[in-house]
Protein backbone atom coordinates (compact mmCIF):
# COMPACT_ATOMS: atom_id res chain seq x y z
CA UNK A 1 0.00 0.00 0.00
CA UNK A 2 1.36 3.28 -0.84
CA UNK A 3 1.26 6.19 1.47
CA UNK A 4 -0.32 8.95 -0.72
CA UNK A 5 -1.69 11.83 0.38
CA UNK A 6 -4.66 14.22 -0.48
CA UNK A 7 -4.17 14.35 -4.26
CA UNK A 8 -4.26 10.33 -4.21
CA UNK A 9 -7.20 9.79 -2.23
CA UNK A 10 -8.97 12.39 -4.49
CA UNK A 11 -8.46 10.40 -7.07
CA UNK A 12 -9.18 7.03 -5.95
CA UNK A 13 -12.85 8.23 -4.61
CA UNK A 14 -12.84 10.21 -8.18
CA UNK A 15 -12.66 6.16 -10.10
CA UNK A 16 -14.63 4.68 -7.11
CA UNK A 17 -17.94 7.57 -7.71
CA UNK A 18 -17.12 7.62 -11.24
CA UNK A 19 -17.83 3.54 -11.26
CA UNK A 20 -20.94 3.33 -8.98
CA UNK A 21 -22.45 6.37 -11.09
CA UNK A 22 -21.72 4.12 -14.57
CA UNK A 23 -23.61 1.09 -12.42
CA UNK A 24 -26.47 3.54 -11.56
CA UNK A 25 -26.72 4.72 -15.32
CA UNK A 26 -27.48 1.18 -15.99
CA UNK A 27 -29.80 0.72 -13.77
CA UNK A 28 -31.77 3.54 -15.08
CA UNK A 29 -31.33 2.59 -18.14
CA UNK A 30 -33.57 -0.73 -16.93
CA UNK A 31 -36.06 1.29 -14.58
CA UNK A 32 -36.65 4.60 -18.16
CA UNK A 33 -37.53 0.88 -20.20
CA UNK A 34 -40.39 0.27 -18.17
CA UNK A 35 -41.92 3.23 -19.08
CA UNK A 36 -42.32 1.17 -22.58
CA UNK A 37 -44.26 -1.63 -20.78
CA UNK A 38 -47.26 0.75 -19.87
CA UNK A 39 -47.67 3.17 -16.24
CA UNK A 40 -48.49 -0.17 -14.13
CA UNK A 41 -45.60 -1.75 -14.74
CA UNK A 42 -43.56 1.50 -14.88
CA UNK A 43 -44.93 2.49 -11.79
CA UNK A 44 -44.60 -0.99 -9.64
CA UNK A 45 -40.98 -0.96 -10.95
CA UNK A 46 -40.58 2.53 -8.97
CA UNK A 47 -42.08 1.74 -6.02
CA UNK A 48 -38.73 0.22 -5.26
CA UNK A 49 -37.20 3.16 -5.15
CA UNK A 50 -39.40 4.60 -2.32
CA UNK A 51 -38.14 1.01 0.01
CA UNK A 52 -35.86 2.01 2.88
CA UNK A 53 -32.73 -0.03 1.43
CA UNK A 54 -33.26 1.73 -2.38
CA UNK A 55 -33.15 4.92 -0.57
CA UNK A 56 -29.76 3.86 1.11
CA UNK A 57 -28.47 3.24 -2.47
CA UNK A 58 -29.42 6.45 -3.27
CA UNK A 59 -27.49 8.44 -0.48
CA UNK A 60 -24.46 6.85 -2.16
CA UNK A 61 -25.74 7.81 -5.67
CA UNK A 62 -26.25 11.58 -4.34
CA UNK A 63 -22.66 11.19 -2.69
CA UNK A 64 -20.98 9.98 -5.81
CA UNK A 65 -22.80 12.38 -8.22
CA UNK A 66 -21.79 15.34 -6.15
CA UNK A 67 -18.25 14.03 -4.99
CA UNK A 68 -17.01 12.78 -9.02
CA UNK A 69 -18.87 16.61 -10.14
CA UNK A 70 -16.98 19.11 -7.98
CA UNK A 71 -13.92 17.21 -8.42
CA UNK A 72 -14.23 17.01 -12.29
CA UNK A 73 -14.46 20.87 -11.05
CA UNK A 74 -11.28 20.92 -9.73
CA UNK A 75 -9.63 18.40 -12.04
CA UNK A 76 -10.97 21.54 -14.60
CA UNK A 77 -9.40 24.22 -12.73
CA UNK A 78 -6.06 22.63 -12.23
CA UNK A 79 -6.04 22.06 -16.22
CA UNK A 80 -6.98 24.99 -17.57
CA UNK A 81 -5.92 27.38 -14.71
CA UNK A 82 -1.78 27.84 -14.60
CA UNK A 83 -1.80 28.52 -10.81
CA UNK A 84 -4.49 25.81 -10.38
CA UNK A 85 -2.31 22.95 -9.18
CA UNK A 86 -0.71 25.48 -6.46
CA UNK A 87 -4.20 25.07 -5.01
CA UNK A 88 -5.13 21.38 -5.29
CA UNK A 89 -5.13 20.57 -1.63
CA UNK A 90 -7.31 23.37 -0.56
CA UNK A 91 -9.76 22.11 -3.48
CA UNK A 92 -9.64 19.21 -2.67
CA UNK A 93 -11.10 19.94 1.26
CA UNK A 94 -13.46 22.32 -0.62
CA UNK A 95 -14.84 19.13 -2.77
CA UNK A 96 -15.47 17.38 0.22
CA UNK A 97 -17.30 20.31 2.16
CA UNK A 98 -19.32 21.18 -1.03
CA UNK A 99 -19.98 17.52 -1.37
CA UNK A 100 -20.67 17.05 2.19
CA UNK A 101 -23.53 20.27 2.22
CA UNK A 102 -25.10 18.96 -1.04
CA UNK A 103 -25.34 15.25 0.37
CA UNK A 104 -26.39 16.78 4.01
CA UNK A 105 -29.61 18.85 2.59
CA UNK A 106 -30.48 16.12 -0.52
CA UNK A 107 -30.12 13.31 2.32
CA UNK A 108 -32.94 14.89 3.92
CA UNK A 109 -35.20 14.69 1.79
CA UNK A 110 -34.60 11.31 0.31
CA UNK A 111 -34.86 10.25 4.48
CA UNK A 112 -37.74 12.04 5.67
CA UNK A 113 -40.13 9.95 4.15
CA UNK A 114 -38.35 6.66 5.94
CA UNK A 115 -38.71 8.62 9.10
CA UNK A 116 -41.96 9.95 8.72
CA UNK A 117 -43.16 6.14 8.72
CA UNK A 118 -44.05 5.92 5.06
CA UNK A 119 -41.61 4.77 3.30
CA UNK A 120 -44.03 4.07 -0.03
CA UNK A 121 -44.86 6.58 -3.15
CA UNK A 122 -47.47 8.07 -2.23
CA UNK A 123 -45.82 9.67 1.18
CA UNK A 124 -43.67 11.76 -1.20
CA UNK B 1 25.20 34.93 15.40
CA UNK B 2 25.08 32.91 18.60
CA UNK B 3 25.53 29.39 18.87
CA UNK B 4 22.66 28.84 21.63
CA UNK B 5 21.17 25.30 19.62
CA UNK B 6 24.34 23.79 19.35
CA UNK B 7 24.17 21.91 22.89
CA UNK B 8 20.86 20.82 21.81
CA UNK B 9 22.04 19.04 19.00
CA UNK B 10 24.78 17.66 20.58
CA UNK B 11 22.20 16.32 23.29
CA UNK B 12 20.21 14.73 20.23
CA UNK B 13 23.41 13.22 18.91
CA UNK B 14 24.50 11.22 22.59
CA UNK B 15 20.53 10.05 22.95
CA UNK B 16 20.58 6.98 20.97
CA UNK B 17 16.96 5.18 20.57
CA UNK B 18 16.50 1.30 19.68
CA UNK B 19 15.06 0.96 16.27
CA UNK B 20 13.09 -1.94 14.43
CA UNK B 21 13.85 -1.61 11.17
CA UNK B 22 11.63 -4.17 8.56
CA UNK B 23 13.30 -4.24 5.01
CA UNK B 24 11.54 -5.81 2.20
CA UNK B 25 13.88 -8.16 0.68
CA UNK B 26 13.94 -9.95 -2.25
CA UNK B 27 16.18 -11.15 -5.15
CA UNK B 28 15.77 -12.12 -8.63
CA UNK B 29 13.66 -15.23 -9.14
CA UNK B 30 12.47 -15.49 -5.72
CA UNK B 31 9.55 -14.40 -3.67
CA UNK B 32 9.98 -11.00 -1.55
CA UNK B 33 10.04 -11.24 2.33
CA UNK B 34 10.38 -8.81 4.91
CA UNK B 35 13.11 -9.00 7.41
CA UNK B 36 13.26 -7.04 10.70
CA UNK B 37 16.50 -5.57 12.49
CA UNK B 38 16.73 -4.01 15.56
CA UNK B 39 19.93 -1.31 15.82
CA UNK B 40 20.29 1.73 18.18
CA UNK B 41 20.18 5.15 15.91
CA UNK B 42 20.07 8.78 16.97
CA UNK B 43 17.18 10.58 16.15
CA UNK B 44 19.52 13.13 14.01
CA UNK B 45 20.74 9.82 12.01
CA UNK B 46 19.36 9.82 8.67
CA UNK B 47 17.72 6.85 7.15
CA UNK B 48 20.46 5.63 5.22
CA UNK B 49 22.86 5.71 8.05
CA UNK B 50 20.59 3.21 10.26
CA UNK B 51 21.03 0.76 6.82
CA UNK B 52 25.12 1.29 6.51
CA UNK B 53 24.99 0.63 10.17
CA UNK B 54 22.98 -2.69 9.69
CA UNK B 55 24.99 -3.67 6.75
CA UNK B 56 28.36 -3.30 8.23
CA UNK B 57 27.04 -4.74 12.10
CA UNK B 58 24.41 -7.28 11.09
CA UNK B 59 23.65 -8.60 7.70
CA UNK B 60 26.52 -7.57 5.01
CA UNK B 61 24.16 -9.11 2.37
CA UNK B 62 21.50 -6.07 2.63
CA UNK B 63 21.66 -4.54 -0.72
CA UNK B 64 20.87 -0.73 -1.40
CA UNK B 65 22.37 2.05 -3.43
CA UNK B 66 23.99 5.49 -2.05
CA UNK B 67 26.47 7.18 -3.72
CA UNK B 68 26.71 10.97 -2.55
CA UNK B 69 24.98 10.44 0.76
CA UNK B 70 24.17 14.40 0.36
CA UNK B 71 20.78 14.17 -1.89
CA UNK B 72 22.18 14.96 -5.43
CA UNK B 73 23.11 11.50 -6.79
CA UNK B 74 19.47 10.67 -6.40
CA UNK B 75 20.58 7.28 -6.15
CA UNK B 76 18.78 6.21 -3.00
CA UNK B 77 15.04 6.41 -3.50
CA UNK B 78 13.43 4.04 -2.01
CA UNK B 79 9.51 3.55 -0.31
CA UNK B 80 10.52 4.56 3.60
CA UNK B 81 7.78 4.32 5.64
CA UNK B 82 5.42 3.62 2.32
CA UNK B 83 6.38 6.86 0.89
CA UNK B 84 9.12 7.50 -1.90
CA UNK B 85 12.41 9.44 -0.44
CA UNK B 86 15.34 9.51 -0.53
CA UNK B 87 17.87 7.64 2.41
CA UNK B 88 20.37 10.22 2.89
CA UNK B 89 17.94 12.97 3.12
CA UNK B 90 15.37 11.76 5.54
CA UNK B 91 16.31 11.92 9.43
CA UNK B 92 15.08 8.70 11.80
CA UNK B 93 13.25 11.83 13.74
CA UNK B 94 11.10 11.93 11.29
CA UNK B 95 10.24 8.60 10.57
CA UNK B 96 9.40 7.31 14.27
CA UNK B 97 10.84 4.14 16.01
CA UNK B 98 10.00 1.36 13.85
CA UNK B 99 10.75 1.93 10.01
CA UNK B 100 9.80 0.01 7.03
CA UNK B 101 11.83 0.16 3.51
CA UNK B 102 10.84 -1.18 0.43
CA UNK B 103 12.09 -0.87 -3.05
CA UNK B 104 10.11 1.64 -5.24
CA UNK B 105 7.17 0.53 -6.79
CA UNK B 106 6.89 0.48 -10.79
CA UNK B 107 10.29 -0.41 -11.50
CA UNK B 108 11.81 -3.75 -11.38
CA UNK B 109 13.31 -4.95 -8.50
CA UNK B 110 17.44 -6.07 -8.73
CA UNK B 111 17.90 -7.23 -5.46
CA UNK B 112 16.20 -6.01 -1.93
CA UNK B 113 15.89 -2.09 -2.45
CA UNK B 114 17.77 -1.75 -5.54
CA UNK B 115 15.47 -1.61 -8.66
CA UNK B 116 16.24 -1.31 -12.56
CA UNK B 117 16.40 2.35 -13.73
CA UNK B 118 17.68 1.35 -17.53
CA UNK B 119 13.71 1.43 -18.36
CA UNK B 120 13.62 4.59 -16.02
CA UNK B 121 16.47 6.68 -18.23
CA UNK B 122 15.00 5.03 -21.46
CA UNK B 123 12.02 7.54 -20.72
CA UNK B 124 14.62 10.25 -20.19
CA UNK B 125 16.34 9.94 -23.46
CA UNK B 126 12.86 9.58 -25.33
CA UNK B 127 11.72 13.32 -24.80
CA UNK B 128 15.58 14.39 -26.17
CA UNK B 129 16.48 16.24 -22.83
CA UNK B 130 19.29 18.40 -24.46
CA UNK B 131 19.37 21.58 -26.47
CA UNK B 132 17.82 21.65 -29.60
CA UNK B 133 18.72 24.89 -31.82
CA UNK B 134 20.15 24.82 -35.28
CA UNK B 135 20.80 28.29 -35.57
CA UNK B 136 24.54 28.85 -35.71
CA UNK B 137 26.04 29.80 -32.54
CA UNK B 138 26.19 33.31 -31.87
CA UNK B 139 29.79 34.74 -31.02
CA UNK B 140 28.91 35.26 -27.75
CA UNK B 141 25.72 33.78 -25.35
CA UNK B 142 22.72 32.83 -26.73
CA UNK B 143 21.26 35.63 -24.23
CA UNK B 144 18.18 34.94 -21.98
CA UNK B 145 16.33 37.41 -19.84
CA UNK B 146 16.18 36.48 -15.77
CA UNK B 147 12.07 36.10 -16.54
CA UNK B 148 12.85 33.45 -19.20
CA UNK B 149 15.39 32.16 -17.63
CA UNK B 150 12.90 31.73 -14.97
CA UNK B 151 10.37 29.79 -16.73
CA UNK B 152 11.98 26.61 -16.72
CA UNK B 153 14.19 26.96 -13.42
CA UNK B 154 11.92 24.27 -11.42
CA UNK B 155 12.84 21.28 -14.10
CA UNK B 156 16.66 22.39 -13.65
CA UNK B 157 17.00 21.25 -9.99
CA UNK B 158 15.75 17.64 -10.79
CA UNK B 159 18.37 14.80 -10.40
CA UNK B 160 16.70 11.53 -12.12
CA UNK B 161 16.28 10.01 -8.45
CA UNK B 162 13.10 8.30 -9.87
CA UNK B 163 10.75 9.20 -6.86
CA UNK B 164 8.06 10.75 -8.45
CA UNK B 165 7.85 8.16 -11.50
CA UNK B 166 7.79 5.30 -8.81
CA UNK B 167 4.96 7.12 -6.52
CA UNK B 168 2.58 7.46 -9.73
CA UNK B 169 -0.31 5.37 -10.18
CA UNK B 170 -0.27 5.65 -14.07
CA UNK B 171 3.09 4.56 -14.03
CA UNK B 172 1.92 1.24 -11.68
CA UNK B 173 -0.72 0.49 -14.09
CA UNK B 174 1.20 0.92 -17.56
CA UNK B 175 4.83 0.86 -17.41
CA UNK B 176 5.30 1.99 -20.55
CA UNK B 177 4.04 5.53 -19.87
CA UNK B 178 6.68 8.30 -19.91
CA UNK B 179 6.16 9.49 -16.27
CA UNK B 180 6.95 12.72 -14.68
CA UNK B 181 10.30 12.33 -14.49
CA UNK B 182 10.77 12.46 -18.25
CA UNK B 183 8.42 15.06 -19.27
CA UNK B 184 9.71 16.99 -15.96
CA UNK B 185 13.09 17.06 -18.46
CA UNK B 186 11.22 17.30 -21.26
CA UNK B 187 9.52 21.05 -19.61
CA UNK B 188 13.02 22.12 -18.58
CA UNK B 189 14.00 22.16 -22.69
CA UNK B 190 10.40 22.55 -24.28
CA UNK B 191 10.19 25.99 -21.76
CA UNK B 192 13.80 27.35 -22.27
CA UNK B 193 13.52 30.57 -24.72
CA UNK B 194 16.60 29.32 -26.41
CA UNK B 195 15.71 25.71 -27.56
CA UNK B 196 13.71 25.43 -30.64
CA UNK B 197 12.62 21.73 -30.15
CA UNK B 198 9.34 22.17 -28.31
CA UNK B 199 7.40 21.08 -31.25
CA UNK B 200 9.16 17.40 -31.76
CA UNK B 201 9.15 16.93 -27.86
CA UNK B 202 5.42 17.83 -27.64
CA UNK B 203 4.45 15.30 -30.43
CA UNK B 204 6.43 12.81 -28.41
CA UNK B 205 4.43 13.82 -25.37
CA UNK B 206 1.44 13.67 -27.32
CA UNK B 207 1.32 9.98 -28.15
CA UNK B 208 -0.54 7.38 -25.92
CA UNK B 209 2.01 6.95 -23.60
CA UNK B 210 2.29 11.00 -22.92
CA UNK B 211 1.60 13.54 -20.67
CA UNK B 212 -2.44 12.61 -21.04
CA UNK B 213 -2.06 9.14 -18.55
CA UNK B 214 -1.36 12.05 -15.90
CA UNK B 215 -3.93 12.20 -14.10
CA UNK B 216 -3.53 14.96 -11.78
CA UNK B 217 -2.85 12.50 -8.47
CA UNK B 218 0.04 14.53 -7.30
CA UNK B 219 1.84 11.88 -5.54
CA UNK B 220 4.67 12.81 -7.73
CA UNK B 221 4.67 17.02 -6.31
CA UNK B 222 4.16 15.34 -2.63
CA UNK B 223 7.93 13.17 -2.87
CA UNK B 224 10.05 14.61 -4.85
CA UNK B 225 12.97 15.29 -2.57
CA UNK B 226 14.34 18.77 -4.43
CA UNK B 227 10.48 20.09 -4.16
CA UNK B 228 10.25 20.62 -7.76
CA UNK B 229 6.42 20.86 -8.13
CA UNK B 230 6.41 18.21 -10.70
CA UNK B 231 2.38 18.33 -11.23
CA UNK B 232 2.65 21.80 -11.92
CA UNK B 233 4.92 21.45 -15.18
CA UNK B 234 3.21 18.32 -16.02
CA UNK B 235 0.16 19.87 -16.62
CA UNK B 236 2.52 23.30 -18.13
CA UNK B 237 3.23 20.81 -21.03
CA UNK B 238 -0.33 19.53 -21.24
CA UNK B 239 -1.40 23.03 -21.81
CA UNK B 240 1.45 23.90 -24.11
CA UNK B 241 -0.11 20.41 -26.51
CA UNK B 242 -3.83 21.70 -26.68
CA UNK B 243 -2.61 25.21 -27.13
CA UNK B 244 0.00 24.70 -29.74
CA UNK B 245 3.06 26.03 -27.91
CA UNK B 246 4.94 26.65 -24.86
CA UNK B 247 4.23 29.80 -22.96
CA UNK B 248 7.35 31.70 -22.53
CA UNK B 249 7.93 35.18 -21.85
CA UNK B 250 9.08 37.34 -25.00
CA UNK B 251 11.20 38.91 -23.09
S1 LIG C 1 11.35 15.41 -10.48
FE1 LIG C 1 12.00 15.20 -8.34
S2 LIG C 1 11.28 13.13 -7.75
FE2 LIG C 1 11.26 13.21 -9.99
S3 LIG C 1 13.23 12.37 -10.64
FE3 LIG C 1 13.47 14.61 -10.54
S4 LIG C 1 14.24 15.00 -8.45
FE4 LIG C 1 13.44 12.91 -8.45
S1 LIG D 1 23.00 8.90 -1.89
FE1 LIG D 1 23.02 10.44 -3.45
S2 LIG D 1 21.00 11.21 -3.24
FE2 LIG D 1 21.13 9.90 -1.54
Amino acid sequence: MYRGQSGMWSWLLHRVTGVAVLLFLLVHIVDITMLGFGPTIYNNALSVFATPLVRFFSLALIASVLYHSFNGLRILIIDFWPAGAQYQRLFAVLTILLTLAGFISMGYFVLLPVFQGCPGVTCG
Amino acid sequence: MTTTSAPKVQNARANTVQLTVRVKRGAPGAASHWQEYKIEASPLDRFVDVLNNIKWTQDGTLTFRRSCLHGVCGSDSMRINGRNQLACKTLVADLGYKISAEPMLGYPVIRDLVVDMDPFFGKYEKVKPFLINNTPAPATERLQSADQRKRFDAGTKCILCGACTGSCPSVWANPEWVGPAAIVNAHRFIFDSRDEGAAERLQILSDRTGVWRCRTIFNCADVCPREIPVTDLIEDVKRAIIYGEPDIPNT
